[in-house]
């Protein structure tokens, strides 16, 4: 008997160490990645990191800024074709559609989530690089464009549930039409989820590499418009860290450190938008 | 309580011998409305049966039953509320001032038939806004801050919220709460307003504020409320229907009814034998 109860306690002992470890691997992962970004690239990020174009090979000093402003126009645009198409879509599951459209609207669109970025990629290359006949940043855009319709859709559409029914009643216990409601009092109710998922959706493209490599491309120089190639920090990163110059190698850690610098303080703004509350109490 | 209304409703709880085509015209002049052999379903099921009731004008009726009886369904019929709810169908005819309600516009009926809810429910906006909400969905072009302080009087909450019209309604308690709901239906000056249950989740004394308003506003619009607390029927209302299974077991003036119920199970129910 007692040496059942004491391998009784031995095993809840070890799960418990065991189940710790692992959180714990699962925390130190992240810090363990911005430390080595810290180490490897944070001496490379200077005033010309930012402000220079890539120095060719040999040379030292040099920048990103054309990465970083290309990466700026991409997400611009991204933002400008995905949120629109997510929002009001999430507006017409959560408000208007049948239990039957909402099923199949929902379930393509967690489908178009997991979909492998490469293959939206390679959508938006036939959708828009072959007909233009070039790389574009208007084509990135449109990849990463797509990759948030989803992201945006989902989460905005279990903001805009959340809003509380005697809310709804409410607008329209006092002659609002339908849409009066939505746009008056759902919509504002449910502003700062709805914020929080257009952010969300903001950072999880901000870091894709795939959907860019044949639609942006790529570009040593500074693009002008929309019509061209242009660098991006994500594609940066994988052509300087698959180069054979330390220099480079130095830039590329740069690089991934400002870009994760920036996704980290997207998802803490986010955070702490939503901590205010998601919508109206109740 | 006047003879010539008492005539009037004992004429609205006979079972319907008329038929629904002189009804409209046989529609005594005080009955703000009137519901004729209305049955309604939710899905299969049946929650309403067969019924008749006429609501006087600027008087307070009050709908009465235990849980589940259909006064709530009954009450949310008069502005159509129930359409919200999938799956639901409503048979026979209600009339305001005489025309069906039925064939009406809904936004429309629903800013001449206001409705106040169970539990507060200010919209995430400032205590101005949410009392102009009504006038601004509707384009009016009155005066705001007028029209915002008449209906904050009319709802007894003007002097507790004059200096901070503007901070959000979420800081009110939800007494006022209740009265800023109250006060942001009045200001599109309904014709009639509907409560549901308004003071279930309220305090005694923030209840007896309310009940206190309702009786004022009366002079204002017809009331309908309905009440799980017989007590608050009998002290608010001029008429009470009694409602059990669906069904309007009881219709008479609020004094009649709880002092000598026509009807052995409104007996039953206004003692506590059950509900």
């Amino acid at each position: 008997m007692n040496a059942r109860l004491r391998w009784r306690k031995f095993v809840s002992n070890f799960m418990l160490t065991l189940t710790g470890c692992c959180a714990l691997v699962a925390v130190s992962v992240l810090f363990l990645i911005l430390g080595y970004l810290v180490v490897h690239g944070g001496a490379s990020i200077n005033w010309n990191f930012f402000t220079k174009l890539p120095a060719p090979v040999g040379e030292t000093g040099g920048g990103m800024a054309n990465a970083i402003i290309g990466s700026a126009k991409l997400l611009f645009l991204a933002t400008l074709f995905g949120v629109p198409v997510g929002f009001l879509g999430a507006i017409y599951l959560a408000e208007f559609s049948g239990n039957k459209v909402a099923f199949v609207v929902r379930y393509s669109a967690d489908l178009l989530n997991g979909a492998p970025s490469i293959v939206i990629g390679i959508f938006a290359y036939s959708l828009v690089v072959k007909p233009f006949g070039h790389f574009s940043t208007f084509a990135g855009g449109v990849a990463l464009g797509i990759m948030m319709i989803p992201i945006t859709l989902r989460s905005t559409e279990e903001f805009l549930l959340g809003v509380p029914r005697n809310l709804r009643e409410g607008a329209m216990a006092l002659g609002a039409s339908k849409w009066k409601t939505i746009a008056t009092v759902i919509v504002p109710a449910a502003y700062r989820g709805i914020l929080t998922a257009i952010l969300l959706a903001f950072a999880r493209v901000a870091g894709e590499t795939a959907p860019l490599l044949f639609t942006a491309l790529g570009n040593e120089f500074w693009s002008q418009g929309f019509n061209h190639p242009t660098a991006s920090l994500p594609v940066m990163i994988y052509h300087y860290a698959l180069s054979p110059y330390d220099d480079w190698h130095r830039q590329a850690w740069a690089a991934g450190l400002v870009l994760l610098a920036l996704i980290l303080i997207i998802n803490i703004v986010a955070r702490a938008i939503l901590s205010r509350g998601i919508s109206a109490p109740r | 309580m006047n003879a010539s209304v008492r005539q009037a409703v004992s004429v609205n709880i006979n079972p319907p011998a008329t038929t629904s085509a002189n009804r409209e015209t046989a529609a005594p002049a005080d009955m703000r409305m009137t519901v004729s052999k209305v049955n309604f379903w939710y899905g299969s099921k049946q929650t309403l049966f067969d019924i008749n009731l006429g609501i006087a004008t600027n008087k307070v009726t009050a709908l009465i039953g235990p849980s589940g009886c259909g006064k709530s369904t009954l009450l949310r019929t008069l502005d159509r509320m129930h359409e919200t709810v999938r799956h639901s169908r409503l048979e026979g005819e209600i009339l305001l001032d005489g025309k069906n309600i039925l064939a009406q516009d809904v936004t429309l009926l629903r800013r001449r038939v206001g409705m106040v809810f169970q539990r507060p429910n200010p919209f995430p906006k400032s205590i101005f806004e949410n009392v102009a909400y009504g006038l601004r969905i509707n384009g009016s072009k009155v005066p705001m801050a007028e029209a915002v302080e008449k209906s904050l009087r009319h709802g007894a909450l003007w002097d507790e919220v004059k200096d901070h019209l503007h901070k959000s309604a979420y800081e009110l308690s939800g007494g006022q709460q209740q009265r800023l709901c109250i006060a942001r239906a009045l200001a599109v000056e309904p014709e009639v307003l509907l409560l549901d249950e308004p003071c279930s989740a309220l305090d005694p004394i923030s209840t007896a504020k309310i009940e206190e308003l309702l009786v004022q506003l009366k002079d204002l619009c017809t009331i309908v409320t309905v009440t799980h607390n017989m007590q608050q029927a009998a002290r608010i209302s001029d008429f009470t229907a009694f409602l059990l299974n669906g069904q309007l077991i009881e219709f008479n003036p609020t004094p009649h009814l709880f002092t000598t119920p026509a009807d052995p199970r409104t007996e039953a129910y206004i003692t506590g034998r059950f509900g």
